[in-house]
């Protein structure tokens, strides 16, 4: 990791930012290209969905129980067991699935920066028992503990999620860590504690603005991760509960009925699929575009 | 060795007090109780049964009798079950749990070392992406999505596999196993090349290819088990992944294992029940975290712990 700041400093005497440049990597990178206009696409489309549709999320109609798809009647993905249209319940679901993914994503962002600046940068005994402590939580089956959550917050959907990002915050720590340790010996920071700034103010303005890279690669890899989780819980019959949807729930609901109505299950399913695609193909270009090991 | 392995040994207890703690407590935290029923029960009839699961004490004391009670290795009675006790459902389930996981894992392991080895042989080839594509297809489609498609088209479409049932043919275990491995699989493909790829560009492979040893001779003693350290390394979140991944898998393919008790308990509050899973499963990951720890060191001599 020590690779990324030492070439930053390569790169500016040749007159590029390691932005800029990595940059110009990911536009290359067809799939990383091609994966973000189909995410832009999904995220769009979800966040019109009322305008996409005649038809609204949670009008039930009676004549028409898990109807195929049919362009004729604007039902396009079909109707589910209960009548309701599948196209726009399917964006509506990916409303639920893609808000969850950011705000958890975020939460885990702010502690996990927090944690592992502070961890990397004080040293010491400080660091020793912030990181013994996520040595400790690393240790827990995580997911058994996200269904204790959904268990105790009962029908809040928001805390649960909050309650998401806080769990998977780990990871990030560590990377900071990492990042904030071999900042730590770099002839700008030694300046600013020369000049006798602040321990916070040095976090603040040279630790966590350095360690963006790794950082932008963890959040492309954690929200898909975040939106597993949700997906898995709903999916079980324990996060997003009705008249909402998630894409857990349309799945598990196409699940019970695939043997008459395949749509409803297919159709969520490639959309989640595809959300969980072009994140890890994201997640991936951006790597390959921010570590200059493996031009 | 024996001293390392004893040192990890008891620095996961502090690990596992937190396991038991958070569960305990999150269980206690949630709205309603094991008896919350559609006809509520007569008061002295509710005050008997709270008396006869000591939930009528102060918190603390329960939380002290729970931890006596564990460390004799007691998880106590089940609330939901009423005639079983938390030991037995688990006992019960756990050769069917550990039966589907341990092949799981072991197809997984295999499966994705070979296709990751013969990835990394043949980099940017056909081959290499179409494995690559498969392995992010497993990455990218979670299991609880792939068991009901593949029961779709293996099950309903093709008629070739039983969609569900379970013990009476061995089909039956054939889709939920794939289910349940191939995300692994993908995984462990991935690592595999990565290093392989590594693994194959360091001096020594050119020196036994240098030498004149026989490709099959270099990749199979040589390289191979260099470029295995880091699968070891996953094989603990991979069973912390197939042991999650167990408990909608067999929810879905109703499978009499212990992850398909765990959301019904969650869900009816049956405390004991919830928190004997969550430990028993936390003590399993822990050790076998623990296991891999001690056979990575045994495999890379640059690890010396002491």
């Amino acid at each position: 990791m020590t690779e990324i700041a030492v070439t930053a400093g390569a790169e500016e005497f040749k007159g590029r930012s390691l932005w800029a440049d990595a940059g110009r990597r990911l536009l290359r990178n067809r799939a990383a290209v091609g994966s973000a206009i189909l995410l832009a696409g999904i995220a769009l489309a979800a966040a019109f969905a009322p305008y996409l549709s005649p038809h609204p999320y949670d009008e039930v109609y009676w004549d028409l129980i898990s109807a195929p798809p049919d362009v004729m009647s604007a039902h396009l993905f079909g109707t589910d067991q209960n009548g309701r249209d599948l196209f726009v319940r399917t964006l509506y679901g990916g409303r639920t699935s893609l808000t969850i993914g950011i705000l958890a994503t975020l939460v885990s962002l702010a502690i996990g920066v927090a944690w592992g600046a502070a961890a990397g940068f004080l040293g010491g005994r400080v660091d020793a028992v912030l990181m013994r402590t996520v040595d400790v939580l690393y240790a827990l089956p995580f997911l058994f503990f996200v269904i204790l959550l959904t268990v105790v917050f009962g029908r809040n959907i928001l805390l649960i999620y909050v309650g998401v990002g806080a769990v998977s915050w780990l990871d990030m720590a560590r990377i900071v860590r990492g990042q904030a340790i071999s900042l730590k010996r770099k002839e700008f920071v030694e300046a600013a504690v020369a000049g006798g700034v602040s321990a916070f103010n040095i976090v603040r303005r040279h630790i966590i603005p350095n360690t963006l890279g790794p950082v932008v690669v963890y959040i492309t890899l954690t929200v898909p991760h975040v939106i597993l989780t949700e997906s898995f819980i709903s999916f079980l019959g324990l996060g997003v509960q009705e008249p909402d949807t998630s894409w857990g729930v349309l799945i598990s609901e196409g699940a019970r009925s695939m043997e008459t109505a395949w749509w409803a299950l297919v159709f969520p399913a490639v959309f989640l699929a595809a959300t969980l695609f072009c994140f890890n193909f994201i997640g991936d270009g951006l790597r390959d575009a921010l570590d200059p090991k493996d031009r | 060795m024996l001293r390392y392995a004893v040192k990890r040994l008891l620095g996961t207890l502090p690990t596992l007090l937190v396991i038991i703690t958070v569960a305990f407590f999150m269980m206690r935290l949630a709205p309603g109780g094991p008896f919350d029923k559609e006809r509520r029960l007569p008061a002295e009839v509710e005050a008997n049964l709270m008396k006869a699961y000591h939930l009528d004490e102060p918190l603390v004391q329960q939380y002290l009798r729970y931890l006596g009670n564990i460390l004799r290795g007691d998880f106590g009675p089940s609330f939901q079950y009423k005639d079983f006790s938390v030991n037995e459902l688990i006992w019960g389930g756990f050769p069917t749990s550990l039966y589907l996981g341990g092949v799981a894992i072991l197809i997984a392991t295999v499966l994705g070392v070979v296709s990751g080895t013969v990835a990394a042989l043949r980099q940017n080839t056909g081959t290499d992406y179409s494995v690559m594509a498969g392995a992010m297809t497993g990455i990218a489609i979670p299991n609880f999505v792939m068991a009901p498609v593949l029961t779709l088209v293996f099950g309903l479409w093709l008629r070739w596999l039983p969609v569900g049932g379970w013990g009476s043919a061995w089909t039956q275990a054939i889709l939920p196993i794939v289910a349940l491995c191939l995300p692994q699989v993908a995984a462990i493909a991935r690592l595999t090349r990565g290093s392989m790829i590594e693994v194959l560009r360091s001096n020594y492979v050119r020196t036994a290819r240098a030498k004149g040893l026989p490709e099959r001779i270099t990749i199979l003693r040589h390289a191979l088990k260099a470029a295995m350290l880091p699968v070891v390394s996953y094989l603990g979140p991979a069973v912390a992944g197939i042991i999650t991944g167990s408990v909608v898998i067999e929810q879905i393919f109703g499978i009499p294992g212990i992850g398909r008790y765990f959301v019904q308990a969650a869900l009816n509050r049956d405390y004991t029940l919830v928190m004997g899973i969550v430990i028993f499963y936390g003590v399993l990951i822990i050790l076998f975290n623990l296991a891999v720890d001690l056979i990575y060191s045994l495999l890379d001599p640059k690890v010396r712990y002491d």
